[in-house]
């Protein structure tokens, strides 16, 4: 055990100012702060839901929530309900075997409630195509789509400042 | 670098001595692993006699004809031997009611793969114990075959109503659990059905297939340049490796050998993967029996491999790098550096993390003894990767195949016995240290020269196979190309298929609560199991 107390106290802490690029963000997280407070009581719940992505996209979900980015400093945290969701991240082009689930977890979140498209397949079905048997479309073709964020996979930088994006 | 110009006739000579006659096609390669063709009434006699010569099962599809013989519908299977390597097998199916017989009561691990080729070309499967679809799900129609050509890749297909009766189980207090396809934390979806008394498993059902994306009938018609970004794509985290798999498939068709430094850079970037894979997911195996500090340091790590990839290479996660002929980014001395300090770095750091793992009375508790699959298990199912090599099976493509340049290394394998979630993250642990081993030996002994080959596609209906052995276990890639050097049929087989018969087999014992902990422990893929 006092080994785990060194390693922890040794490591200190590692949460960043997004790097030189992203101060930008961080600013806009600044003055987001308030607004969280006030519209979402300091809490903003996100659900997110894989529509049939690769899984890259879920990894750098993950990392979002790693000491580097840390994103509940913003107050934003991950929820296992679309029932108490304020938001819906949803990767991947829809297959058509989730599209049923896509839409009712959308209709299960309580309105009004915002959608996020993240990564190039959410925007346009990426590589895999909306000519395709197996994909129901893009996300926008299944719910309605407030903010998208593209890239393959996008990073954890780009998937904040979407979502801080969306917020404002 | 091997170049391979003996045919493999091991297995064919065993055949024949059995009754069984085969033919070697020459319009496949490498010939170090064969394909050969058989009679439709010896499918089933062939599988068993693989069986009996203790032979791993690998992968099951069908394909129409290539080239010369469109009008065929031919099933495929490959067994794999611990000395004598892979053999692919082809048998041609009658055109009218195209029929095969199952192997399922030889090799359970065939039992989803003949459901998806019954489900995808509208074959019948004698004697399979199930006939459930797999891939189809309910609301397809009963007669899309979407891997047939008459079925164009853009057909809408209207929802029809249907069932898919799970497993049921009868007796007072037996109640049934339904989870997903959309799971509580942020991973892929899929389907578990659980039958339980009180807080005992008693039996845990997957239904899989929510994220198929038609990708093996996409990648018809496309170029082996643009084909490699949909394949690196089946699985996003294992992308270094399908990748590697598809290029190689496509390499070996055209009898192209990869410059030396190319494979050293793509061995270099696949246990880079494997790292990142490994040390995540220790981490979240911990979170799961809610050790967060663990979570928290390895989630640290694996930023730190993610971050380096970036900067380096462009991407985080090391995606598009590997191109048919070789590899499209060098590795220079500056990079060299950088890479061997980091994971020397990060594999000292998992060791001291490891001792406190090893210490914590809270995790060993947890993981020692659950989720066991025995080496008998194992064996009957063909488990892969850390999973198999958690319970008695010692396979390794990088020493089975020795793909170059595995065949300048001696890869050490960890030999576990147990079976369980401990056991399962102890082969990870021991994974990690020998990834980062391989990695400081291939930057030491980096050959000079080109990092890519010109890829130039092979005749029509000429095909090549490959078995690369991923941070989850041996991915098959068979490519077939047609007219203009454009892919007519690729399969892809994630280790996926068969591992996830090991969850099912592993949290029959297991409490509800622990199943978390087991999934994790085998972090089977949805995606390339769906494709």
């Amino acid at each position: 055990m006092l080994r785990l107390f060194r390693k922890a106290l040794r490591g200190g802490v590692q949460t960043e100012p997004l790097a030189d690029a992203e101060h930008e963000i961080l600013r806009i997280g600044q003055q987001l702060e308030p607004l969280i407070k006030a519209r979402y009581q300091g809490s903003l719940a996100i659900r997110a839901v894989d529509g049939g992505s690769c899984n890259a996209c879920e990894l750098e979900i993950h990392a979002t929530n790693n000491c580097y980015y840390d994103i509940e400093r913003f107050g934003i945290h991950f929820t296992a309900s679309p029932r108490f969701a304020d938001m819906l991240l949803v990767t991947g082009p829809v297959t058509r075997n989730m599209e049923t689930a896509v839409k009712m977890t959308y209709e299960a979140m309580p309105k009004p409630g915002l959608v996020v498209a993240m990564g190039d397949c959410a925007l346009d079905c990426g590589p895999f195509g909306r000519d395709n048997y197996a994909i129901a479309g893009a996300v926008s073709d299944i719910i309605p789509v407030d903010v998208t964020i593209a890239g393959c996979p996008p990073t954890p930088t780009d998937i904040i400042q979407g979502i801080l994006t969306a917020i404002s | 670098m091997t170049t391979e110009i003996t045919y493999n006739s091991w297995f064919a000579e065993k055949m024949n001595d059995n009754g069984i006659h085969s033919q070697w096609l020459t319009d496949h390669h490498p010939a170090s692993m064969p394909c050969l063709q058989i009679r439709l009434l010896d499918w089933a006699h062939t599988a068993r006699l693989a069986r009996q010569l203790h032979m791993r099962f690998t992968a099951l599809w069908a394909a129409e004809g290539g080239q010369h013989d469109e009008h065929t519908l031919y099933t495929y299977m490959i067994f794999a031997h611990s000395e004598h390597r892979h053999v692919m097998i082809r048998t041609p199916l009658r055109s009218n009611e195209p029929t095969v017989a199952s192997i399922t009561s030889h090799y359970m691990a065939a039992l989803r793969m003949e459901r998806s080729m019954q489900d995808m070309f509208g074959i019948t499967v004698e004697g399979l114990p199930d006939q459930r679809h797999w891939l189809k799900h309910q609301h397809w129609p009963e007669d899309a075959h979407p891997l047939r050509s008459d079925f164009p890749a853009d057909t809408t297909m209207p929802y029809c109503d249907g069932q898919y009766p799970f497993i049921k189980a009868e007796g007072s207090g037996v109640y049934e659990i339904p989870v997903g396809p959309i799971h509580a934390g942020i991973i892929e979806p899929g389907h578990f059905r659980f039958l339980a008394v009180g807080e005992q498993i008693l039996n845990m059902e997957e239904r899989l297939g929510y994220v198929h994306k038609g990708i093996e009938k996409r990648l018809q018609g496309m170029q082996a340049e643009q084909a490699i970004r949909l394949a690196s794509r089946a699985s996003g985290d294992m992308t270094v490796a399908y990748g590697w798999a598809f290029a190689r498939a496509c390499e070996q068709a055209s009898k192209i050998e990869p410059p030396a430094r190319a494979n050293h850079i793509r061995a270099i970037l696949c246990e880079r993967e494997r790292l990142a894979n490994h040390i995540g997911d220790i981490g979240a195996i911990c979170n799961d029996a809610a050790f967060s500090f663990m979570q928290a340091q390895m989630q640290r790590l694996r930023e730190d491999l993610a971050r380096l990839h970036q900067q380096l290479f462009g991407h985080r996660m090391m995606m598009d790098l590997i191109v048919p002929g070789g590899v499209s980014v060098d590795i220079d001395k500056h990079a060299q550096q950088l890479l061997l300090e980091q994971t020397q770095q990060i594999a000292a750091e998992v060791e001291q993390l490891r001792a406190i793992y090893a210490d914590h009375a809270g995790i060993q508790e947890r993981v020692i003894g659950s989720g066991v699959v025995t080496p008998e298990e194992a064996d009957a199912i063909g488990l892969t990767g850390y999973a198999g090599r958690a319970s008695g099976l010692h396979v390794d493509e990088r020493v089975e195949e020795a793909y170059p340049p595995y065949d300048q290394l001696q890869v050490r394998i960890p030999e576990g016995k147990l079976g369980d979630v401990a056991t399962r993250v102890w082969v990870r642990f021991e994974e990690v240290a020998e990834a980062a081993r391989i990695i400081a030996t291939l930057l030491a002994s980096m050959p000079a020269g080109d990092i890519c080959n010109p890829w130039t596609p092979p005749e029509a209906g000429v095909s090549g196979i490959a078995s690369i052995e991923s941070w989850r276990g041996e991915i098959i890639c068979w490519a077939r190309f047609g007219i203009d050097g454009r892919i007519d049929r690729c399969t892809l087989h994630d280790p996926s298929e068969v591992n996830w018969l090991g969850l099912e087999l592993a949290v029959r014992s297991v409490p509800v609560p622990d199943f978390p902990l087991n999934n994790k422990s085998f972090n089977c893929s949805y995606s390339g199991n769906d494709l």
